[in-house]
């Protein structure tokens, strides 16, 4: 492994926590699309102050952008409180529009010079090792290496300060204005750090990855843990994950290095939608099924319950009787008396059904809860 | 340049006229399907299916080497509706919301297409050219067969909303109900999201990715301004969006060095804050006048009230009141002065000395009965 290429997933993995730690809060707040309409609307800030220092490194561009980030948050917010549009057709309005003037600034007044709308939105991480910063001679590593830990410090010293906040906003905002807190000035420091967080891993991984980074780890821990200490740590672990491996998978590959860590954060989301042992899709089927035959078992000891006592019914209690009671298909009831027989739960004799102690125990229960 | 001759220049320009057809129809289109995006609160559902649209475009030319606008629209329009599968099924099956899933698939989906990019660029006879405007969206390049197969996938997903027009609406106003009358809901949110990534992957080469998602959005949300009546919505939309899409490629053809797309969302977003602040009934400046209307009132009946109070203690309606007992009674509200005029020319009231005032018989009848109404509905 070569210097630039561990740089490359050094970065890779700084942005990744960087994002994790902002994203779990936006999609427990139920805003992760603003970090896709953040992403877009910094472009008119870095356009404008471009405009100002004629300098692409100038540190103006992150305040600036940043500064459009919060100003776009601010004009969602005034939409909303007209009550006219709603909040997702807000965030949908306001965007697109500041992108817009953002592009149509580019190509009137910036034609000739590097700045284009691909640079923003997709980013080139392989060219980030090659922006270093030196000092008194000495070469002290790329340059996006220092700003994204500045900003990842940022984002820690937040969250561990305000942590208690934090969480109390979020899931339980009226209590926390309540209490005398005061969510609203909290939304607007957490929007600040998305949007500081979105500039400051732009220029190295493109706003799309910053978005698939924000959101997708996160997304991926919701489906492991409910603790929300344990969601941060695993949010950051998926995301360094997803930035190693999709480095290398674009190295063998010789493709697009943003592309491919956005591409694996999508790849362990989706094996966690699988195979998650709670909340993944198989886990959730087998549980279904697992339901379908434990009902079916319960409803055959009420039914044979509710007939015991009575001689005159006996023929209720015949085994090839059953499933025209009970309205199921000859094959199903055979498996659900032969499930049933297998716990316990009732015996056969003479092609007779009798219940076991243990079942009219699970039937009284079912009856009387 | 002219009004007259931008007409002239409609008709006989082939580039104009190509561009401003296709901008038209890409906005009557989007605009009719984004309004039940926009009713059922799922206004970025667009920006998702046009970023998750990539990897189908990338994939299409990967297989097929071609460029031709069915293929690569064939394409977007499986990958969106595998991504808006996705959504659905996150959705349905997790705890995770609606705008987490959103992000979720935009992201991923884009970020494999950018992955399809690069091996694209790597092809030997292949210039990536074509597939670029899809990003960012490039209108001069429509031809008239990329405004001939938007027509006709357009008039398909419109045949289709016409068709199902009552379902749908059942859809976004109250689903629940619409299962308890038999009604298979899911397969209509299934077919209803279906069309609209048609409606989607038709714009997307005219104004790109980003600003596609605008192009849901932007026309309903006008449009719901200025009706509650769901069909006429649906109709404005369409209107606003055509005539967005038109004004936008014209404006953009008569100045140099400005985009089409950006274009067009900036002349619906107008739209939109017109509609925002002018609409009646709904509209900013309807409501801040009505507003204010009804504070004067309430100023004028709490003044008329207080004069009756006054007249009541001291048993006589001749009796002068100050004007400064009357100011301090309405606590700091102000608007005693303009009330006590509004209340002279109404001739509830009137002057006896340069600043005492007191109840005219009618104004003692009216405020009477006013105090008493407010008793009984106590």
């Amino acid at each position: 492994m070569t210097l630039a290429q561990f740089e490359i997933q050094l970065i890779g993995i700084l942005v990744a926590s960087a994002c994790a730690l902002t994203g779990i809060f936006l999609i427990l707040r139920r805003m992760a699309m603003m970090s896709d309409a953040i992403s877009h609307a910094i472009l008119l800030g870095i356009v404008l102050a471009f405009f100002v220092t004629k300098d692409l490194a100038s540190p103006f561009l992150i305040i600036a952008a940043a500064l459009s980030g919060i100003l776009m948050v601010s004009l969602v917010e005034l939409l909303n409180g007209t009550r006219l549009v709603r909040e997702d057709a807000s965030i949908g309005l306001v965007f697109p529009l500041l992108f817009s003037i953002g592009v149509i600034l580019i190509s009137r007044y910036a034609g000739n010079i590097h700045l284009d709308t691909d640079a923003v939105l997709l980013g080139e991480l392989a060219f980030a090792p090659f922006n270093r910063l030196s000092l008194f001679g000495y070469d002290l590593g790329p340059k996006s290496i220092y700003t994204i830990s500045t900003i990842l410090l940022l984002n820690i010293v937040f969250i561990f300060v305000f942590y208690k906040e934090i969480k109390l906003s979020t899931f339980d905002a009226g209590l926390a204005a309540s209490l005398g807190f005061a969510p609203g000035l909290l939304h607007y420091a957490l929007m600040s750090l998305v949007s500081i967080t979105a500039v400051g891993s732009f220029d190295a991984v493109g706003s799309i990855l910053v978005v698939a980074f924000m959101i997708a780890p996160p997304a991926t821990a919701y489906l492991l843990t409910d603790k929300l200490t344990r969601m941060i740590w695993i949010s950051v672990i998926i995301g360094s994950v997803s930035a190693v491996s999709g480095y290398w998978i674009a190295h063998f590959a010789d493709a697009s290095i943003a592309g491919s860590m956005a591409t694996m954060c999508g790849v362990l989301f989706l094996l966690t939608f699988l195979f998650s042992p709670y909340r993944g899709i198989i886990a959730i089927m087998h549980r279904r099924i697992q339901q379908k035959w434990e009902f079916a078992q319960i409803m055959l000891t009420v039914h044979l319950h509710q007939h015991q006592d009575l001689p005159e019914h006996s023929f209720e209690k015949k085994m090839n009787h059953c499933h025209i009671h009970m309205k199921w298909n000859e094959k199903f009831t055979q498996r659900v008396i032969k499930l049933a027989t297998e716990k316990n739960l009732i015996t056969e004799k003479n092609g007779y059904l009798y219940l076991t102690k243990q079942g009219a125990a699970t039937a009284e229960e079912a009856i009387t809860t | 340049m002219d009004l007259l001759s931008i007409l002239q220049d409609l008709v006989t320009d082939y580039t104009l006229r190509t561009v401003s057809l296709g901008a038209a129809v890409l906005g009557f289109v989007s605009g009719i399907l984004g309004s039940f995006a926009v009713l059922r609160k799922q206004s970025l559902l667009g920006d998702a299916i046009s970023h998750a649209a990539l990897p189908g475009i990338a994939l299409a030319f990967l297989l097929t080497g071609s460029k031709a606008p069915l293929t690569l629209i064939l394409g977007a329009a499986i990958a969106g509706w595998i991504g808006t599968l996705f959504i659905i099924s996150i959705i349905n099956n997790t705890p995770i919301k609606e705008d987490t899933a959103l992000g979720l698939v935009l992201s991923v989906f884009f970020g494999f297409g950018l992955v399809l990019l690069t091996f694209i660029q790597k092809l030997p006879n292949a210039s990536q050219a074509g597939l670029d405007k899809f990003l960012f969206g490039q209108a001069a390049t429509l031809m008239e067969r990329d405004v001939v197969t938007m027509t006709v996938l357009g008039s398909i997903s419109l045949f289709f909303v016409l068709l199902f027009w009552k379902e749908f609406k059942l859809l976004c106003f109250n689903a629940d109900f619409g299962d308890s009358q038999g009604f298979r809901m899911s397969l209509l949110n299934i077919l209803l999201t279906s069309l609209i990534v048609i409606a989607i992957v038709i714009g997307l080469q005219t104004v790109g990715v980003v600003l596609m998602s605008a192009m849901v959005v932007a026309p309903a949300a006008a449009a719901r301004q200025w009706t509650d009546r769901m069909g006429f919505m649906v109709f404005l939309a369409g209107v606003f969006g055509a005539i967005a899409g038109v004004t936008g490629a014209i404006i953009s053809s008569i100045t140099p060095r400005l985009p089409t797309g950006p274009t067009i969302v900036i002349v619906i977003s107008g739209i939109v804050l017109f509609s925002l602040l002018f609409a009646p009934n709904r509209g900013l400046i309807w409501s801040w006048v009505r507003k204010r209307r009804n504070n004067r009132r309430l100023q004028v009946d709490a003044v008329l009230g207080d004069l009756y109070i006054l007249a009541t203690q001291h048993g006589n309606i001749e009796h002068g009141h100050s004007i400064t007992v009357l100011r301090t009674m309405s606590m700091g509200h102000g608007g005693t002065d303009g009330s006590l005029k509004e209340l002279e020319l109404q001739q509830l009231a009137r002057r006896i000395d340069s600043d005492k005032w007191t109840l005219t018989s009618k104004g003692y009848a009216k405020a009477e009965n006013m105090i008493i109404n407010d008793r009984d509905d106590e």
